[in-house]
């Protein structure tokens, strides 16, 4: 089970995940909509800023900087955050964060937690463990909530119910808040008005009452040991300051070195992800304070797959990623499969080069993952960390059909290729050669040519791929080649 | 002035027409045009499959059969995109790999002499107006590794704004991908397919009679996204186009 969750296991690969929901007319109605509002806000909030293409730069400077002395900034910051009253502890992988989290909750003697939308939480199956122990974990993010009560899968980084549209969760609020607390009001309507005081209502109750808070954090400050939540709501803004026990479950890759380096993330972040030019709650919290807040403050450090992605040197560009979900706003095919046909936490592009490398290819979807994309570029178009998505992509495809080495639990490994490529690896060599050979590559030019009247118009087998929907170009009666050759014969 | 013409193997099998035309408009501007037979396929769609080893021998083969020119121009901002970005990404590997300089060296001799049509035409001859006649109306839709990767920005439209009697239809989501993307369109055939229909669903919408582009490939797939349709818009690729003429008109 390390590096995933449990809710994720034995999912379908991307492309038969995606034909299904492709199919799915409401599910793609609401995800072009929610898209593309978000798609163009992000644009406009970008272009107010003349100087983007230099923070852009600067976003991305920063992370390699601090990726390179990630042992060095680490370390400091656990000194700051221990000086400041708080305790370091650090998890080689999902498992190992599960039981210090459990343990910890274990002590209070609490058996529910109020939760702050956390993408590293998820990424481990937090819920599901602290469950298990018989820990009741309440999302408290109004979109996480909404996933929470529908039984569901999160479907993006920000908006993880975006897949939701307003009549499917006000069902979902009437159905399923009155087994979790306060049940929905009598009569409860599609108003977002009155779905959103519907939620403020039921969590109200639960901040109030909650002893142990749990978050995850967008930033983590070694010089000082504060960390930094980035939130819209003010759930973050309760969990993390009404609890007495607060326990924080964040990624190694999240460090950054100064406030100077914050500065540039607090200005590229709300734009990338809300299109706002500052998000409306920003918690910054360093260790603990006598007289307000927590009076124990836990920080879980989480590698699960990082250590070993840092050392691929093409693929590590994928750990400067803040989160903001611009690449999967941006891209066509995630505005089609939507998030669930990644099968992972992290969907979209981000998800598709950051699950592979965290998670390794030994399963059917990872190994899909870096072919769910047609290369067009937009999502490190968008990056406001400049992470070459495309990139990244093409290096871990090569991963899947070659095998090679790569860096698992700290240690170098040869791993075979992904299964299921052995008849693509053989069209590719004999493509290879006869490209290689243009006396084959005419000789083939021309026996196309010739039998071009008697060709199909629909492909049988793997060929339905492309003719199911598309025509099939019609082979021209001669190659350019040979027009070159007898219009122009004597030149070379 | 002379120079290579890099016809790209998919026009050179399934679209001879648009390397024509690449020759008659080039040399209509007084360009002497070669055409290298040693040439044959960049290796993109092995490389961007995964297959970065199968490419290296069409890389050493791109630099030898272009090895006598200053200017290799190809009807394809795919496949240029191809050698100005990934050639120095193959060269490195290989040099990372300890199988020396030589694959680094060739990407070296490849990436500066290697121009798109339009950038050619713009950047290296100055000119806009290439004395075209097109009498139809089109739309244009810039693709990926045009618009993204070699940042061709307003060439191809300046280039279509002088065609004599063509009237720019504007394409809404203009800059979304068609879905083609190489294998992409087989091995995720639902998704390409789905972007493909709302490429031609935008196309239809701006009443063009014909679909413009830089790029062969995603034409077959536009084109044949339209046709499957029952559509009568035509993909035509800009070099078609642009060496249209009144003595010489498309057809």
């Amino acid at each position: 089970m390390s590096g995933t969750s449990g809710t994720y296991l034995g999912m379908p690969a991307f492309p038969a995940a995606a034909r299904d929901a492709v199919r799915n007319e409401t599910l793609r109605g609401n995800l072009r909509h929610a898209t593309h509002t978000i798609r163009d806000k992000r644009a406009k909030a970008v272009a107010e800023l003349d100087d983007w293409a230099r923070l852009r730069a600067a976003g991305r400077d920063v992370k390699e900087r601090t990726l390179r002395h990630l042992d060095h900034y680490l370390v400091q910051l656990e000194e700051s955050v221990t000086a400041a009253g708080g305790t370091v502890h650090w998890a080689a992988d999902a498992g190992e964060a599960n039981r210090i989290v459990t343990g910890l909750v274990k002590r209070t003697g609490r058996s529910e937690v109020v939760k702050v939308k956390s993408m590293a939480t998820q990424e481990i199956g937090l819920n599901e463990a602290l469950e298990a122990e018989g820990i009741r974990a309440y999302e408290t993010d109004l979109a996480e909530l909404i996933v929470q009560l529908g039984d569901d899968r999160p479907s993006h980084i920000l908006v993880p119910a975006i897949h939701r549209n307003r009549g499917e969760i006000r069902d979902i609020f009437r159905a399923e808040m009155g087994s979790w607390g306060r049940a929905a009001p009598a009569g409860l309507s599609d108003d977002p008005a009155e779905l959103a005081e519907a939620a403020r209502v039921h969590l109200r109750e639960k901040f109030l009452r909650a002893e142990v808070g749990i978050s995850g954090a967008n930033f983590m400050v070694a010089e000082t040991g504060t960390l930094v939540v980035v939130e819209s709501e003010g759930n973050g803004r309760m969990c993390l300051t009404l609890p007495e026990t607060l326990i924080s479950v964040v990624g190694i890759e999240k460090v950054v070195p100064t406030w100077r380096d914050l500065e540039v993330f607090l200005q590229t972040l709300p734009r990338s992800s809300t299109a706002e030019r500052m998000n409306p709650y920003t918690s910054m919290w360093t260790g603990t304070t006598d007289s307000d807040g927590p009076r124990a403050f836990h920080l879980v450090l989480l590698d699960n797959g990082r250590t070993d992605t840092l050392a691929d040197e093409v693929g590590r560009q994928a750990l400067r990623c803040i989160r903001c979900s611009a690449c999967l706003n941006v891209c066509p095919v995630y505005e089609r499969a939507g998030g669930h046909a990644y099968g992972s936490v992290y969907p979209g592009p981000i998800g598709a080069i950051l699950s592979p490398q965290l998670r390794g290819i030994a399963s059917e979807v990872d190994a899909s993952l870096p072919y769910a994309s047609s290369l067009c570029g937009a999502c490190y178009d968008v990056c406001p960390v400049a992470i070459d998505i495309p990139e990244v992509l093409v290096h871990l495809r090569e991963r899947v059909v070659e095998g090679g080495e790569v860096t698992r639990n700290g240690e170098r490994v040869t791993i075979k290729p992904a299964k299921g490529h052995r008849g693509e690896r053989a069209v590719m060599r004999a493509a290879r050669w006869a490209l290689d050979h243009p006396g084959a590559l005419r000789a083939g030019q021309r026996l196309a040519s010739r039998t071009r009247r008697i060709h199909p118009k629909r492909l049988p087998g793997p060929g339905r791929a492309w003719s199911d929907t598309r025509a099939l170009p019609e082979v021209p009666a001669e190659s350019f080649r040979h027009w070159w050759q007898r219009t122009r014969g004597g030149a070379r | 002035m002379r120079v290579a013409l890099f016809v790209t193997c998919v026009n050179d099998t399934l679209s001879p027409r648009t390397g024509q035309a690449v020759v008659r408009l080039l040399e209509r501007l007084g360009v002497e045009v070669e055409f290298p037979q040693a040439q044959s396929c960049c290796g993109q769609p092995q490389f961007n499959t995964g297959y970065r080893h199968e490419t290296e021998p069409l890389v050493r083969r791109f630099d030898a059969a272009f090895a006598d020119y200053e200017y290799v121009v190809t009807p394809s901002g795919s496949c240029a995109a191809m050698v100005r970005d990934n050639y120095p990404r193959i060269g490195a590997k290989a040099a990372a790999e300890g199988r020396g300089q030589a694959l680094a060296e060739a990407a070296g001799r490849a990436v500066p002499k290697t121009y798109e049509l339009t950038e050619f035409l713009v950047d290296v001859l100055g000119v806009t107006d290439v004395g075209a006649w097109f009498p139809y109306a089109v739309t244009y839709h810039p693709t990926c590794h045009g618009l993204r990767l070699l940042g061709l920005g307003e060439r191809p439209r300046r280039l279509l704004e002088r065609v004599k009697g063509l009237e720019l239809r504007e394409l809404p989501g203009a800059q979304e991908c068609c879905g083609f993307g190489g294998t992409f369109a087989v091995k995720n055939a639902a998704v390409s397919a789905a972007m493909g229909a709302d490429k031609a669903h935008a196309i239809e919408s701006t009443g063009a009679g014909a679909v413009c582009a830089v790029d062969s490939s995603c034409l077959l797939h536009i084109g044949g996204t339209l046709a499957r349709r029952g559509s009568s818009v035509r993909p035509v690729h800009i070099a078609e186009i642009l060496a249209a003429t009144e003595e010489e008109p498309y057809a």
